[in-house]
């Protein structure tokens, strides 16, 4: 009897100590992430003031950073949206399993998983070594990492539109393609909508494909064929440098790039939920 | 009879579509072309000694990936010790002990970790956990120190423990400027373990709740159900989850950069060491003559490499897991 009770208490014991860590496990990541954000914002705003949004890299400011990287972020999107949708709709469309759509989509999961780095690289041997750092390479090497994200999220969304409202309008005698147009894509609206947020988020905060592409540059252009200056790769160059007004400036496009991002993630779902 | 007009757009628009999908390949295949073309000088000169040499020379044109390789798998690795048994203590608590609301909320909240960018982590890392891991170092030198001299008396008698000199001077001896592997791994523990647990939550979800309650009715603790119906259950996805994170790890660039000291050696846990897309970023710029940019890259291509052949395995084990779901 004794025998029972002393393993029904290390029983007991043991599924305490399991909970507890559990719960450890948790709390540790939390208090990492608020260790992060605090020290983003502590540091970020030290420096942060009206000025950044008036001057440039080199006098101090972050004016020339923001607009680079809105511009090829930008841009990036608007070229790799309709190539990924336009993809996606293939992959999910076409009636037939055939070989190229399982090509593809095995393609699309390599693209997916290559490291930023590599894609920066591979702009830089095609492009940039015939020409010399643009902004044009930085655009093209975000569309190639944006382009499987988008291709992925919306594939997943495309397949959960109703098939009964697509054959409805197949057999009102509807072309397939103003069906796809006009039922399947705006049926998905909101998925497709949150799948270029969100791949809008990840590529704003991307620095290793710019660094070869892109390069940098201290100050306000315009110009795509010229090196042009974006928030991660000022941050990375900043924060190695050793004087603290610089490092400083780093923290604060940090915070910037930070709160852009995770608004962009929150409204992304938002927009999802919205629909549910 | 001819079809009328708007059907032919059919034909234009699945064109279209299936050209955007060629594009995907066509994207990938000059890739890979333009990668080995630019690293053709390099793959000449070296051959396959390249990923086995450990010269990484600039001045004399040496070049090996030996160390970069070495270093990528094993920050990767140790990051994954770190961040297997957090992630799985996350999915758990999210999963199980939980009520579904609060759930929810802890799991957007971790989620908010994965969306926050590389370089931010990296700028962190350098401020914040650097500083922290030099005092670790600092603490350890005089150990270090100890057991330096100890080890010495033991050659000097003559002992056989001085065969474990290396691997305990491994875990201990360190250069206290925060820049190490052990910086590197904690950073990459931490940019992982959302994805990780997020997906081990999936696969946890996806475990029929019969055979929980079934153990929970004979009278099964929480700890038990965990060990001896979950796990079993869940291993192939768990594991399929913790590679995903591994392939994630190998190919991230920027918060490594910043942490790791870029030294192409691995002669110590706290000590600087590099990994190939640290180098890539550190070095690439600034590399001159044909002989150093080709080989650079041709470390970018090893790194491809690695990170595929992880996602194939990946997959594996995701599909075999997702087969075993639906079975039951």
């Amino acid at each position: 009897m004794s025998l029972l009770i002393k393993s029904s208490i290390t029983r007991r014991i043991k599924n305490q100590l399991f909970t507890l860590f559990c719960w450890l496990t948790a709390i540790v990541s939390i208090l990492v992430l608020l260790n992060i954000l605090f020290t983003l914002l502590a540091k970020g705003l030290h420096s942060f003031n009206i000025e950044i949004f008036t001057h440039d890299t080199r006098n101090l400011g972050l004016r020339n950073a923001m607009i680079g990287s809105l511009m090829m972020t930008g841009i990036a999107i608007i070229v790799s949206a309709p190539i990924a949708i336009l993809t996606a709709t293939f992959l999910v469309e076409s009636k037939k399993k055939s070989r190229l759509v399982t090509i593809t989509r095995f393609t699309n999961d390599i693209l997916l998983s290559t490291p930023s780095v590599i894609v920066g690289l591979f702009v830089y041997t095609i492009i940039v070594a015939n020409t010399r750092f643009s902004g044009f390479a930085g655009i093209i090497a975000l569309s190639i990492i944006a382009m499987p994200m988008i291709t992925r999220a919306s594939e997943d969304v495309l397949y959960l539109v109703s098939p009964m409202l697509k054959e409805a309008a197949i057999a009102l005698g509807i072309p397939r393609w103003r069906v796809i147009i006009m039922i399947t894509y705006r049926s998905a609206k909101t998925g497709l909508i949150t799948a270029v947020i969100l791949a809008t988020a990840r590529i704003m905060g991307e620095s290793a494909p710019l660094l070869f592409t892109s390069a940098k540059n201290s100050f306000l252009s315009f110009d795509l064929t010229r090196p042009l200056e974006s928030l991660p790769v000022m941050i990375f160059e900043n924060a190695m440098q050793p004087y603290p007004n610089l490092q400083s400036l780093a923290w604060t496009a940090a915070l910037m790039i930070t709160v852009f991002v995770l608004l962009m993630n929150l409204s992304a779902r938002w927009i999802a939920r919205d629909k549910t | 009879m001819k079809p009328p007009s708007n059907f032919r757009g059919d034909k234009y628009f699945f064109g279209l579509a299936a050209s955007m999908a060629f594009s995907v390949l066509f994207i990938f295949i000059l890739l890979l072309a333009s990668l080995v073309l630019f690293s053709w000088p390099s793959i000449r000169e070296f051959g396959l000694s390249f990923v086995w040499s450990d010269q990484w020379n600039p001045v004399t044109n040496q070049f090996g990936a030996w160390a970069a390789i070495v270093g990528t798998l094993a920050t990767s690795l140790i990051a994954l010790f770190i961040a297997i048994p957090f992630s799985m203590g996350i999915a758990v608590l999210i999963d199980e002990l939980m009520p579904r609301k609060i759930g929810k909320i802890l799991a957007r909240t971790i989620e908010l970790m994965a969306g926050i960018p590389s370089i931010v982590y990296g700028i962190w890392g350098l401020f914040v956990l650097l500083p922290w891991v030099q005092q670790l170092q600092l603490k350890l030198i005089p150990i270090a120190n100890e057991m330096a001299s100890k080890f010495d008396a033991l050659a000097h008698d003559g002992s056989w423990l001085v065969a474990f000199k290396p691997i305990v001077m491994f875990f201990i001896q360190s250069i206290p400027t925060g820049s190490s592997v052990f910086a590197a791994s904690i950073i990459l523990a931490i940019m992982v373990i959302p994805l990780i647990s997020s997906i081990m939550r999936d696969v946890l979800a996806s475990i029929p709740s019969i055979m929980k309650e079934a153990a929970y009715g004979v009278g099964a603790t929480r700890w038990e159900v965990t060990k001896k119906i979950v796990f079993p259950y869940a291993a192939p996805g768990l594991l399929g989850a913790t590679i995903l994170g591994f392939g994630r790890a190998l190919g991230e660039t920027m918060a490594v950069t910043f942490v790791i000291g870029n030294v192409h050696s691995l002669s110590g846990l706290f000590m600087p060491s590099t990994t190939i897309s640290a180098s890539i970023a550190n070095e690439f710029n600034e590399a001159v003559g044909t002989l150093y940019p080709a080989a650079l890259v041709e470390t970018g291509l090893l790194l491809f490499a690695i990170t595929f052949i992880v996602l194939i395995i990946s997959r594996m084990f995701l599909k075999s897991a997702k087969s075993k779901g639906g079975k039951i």
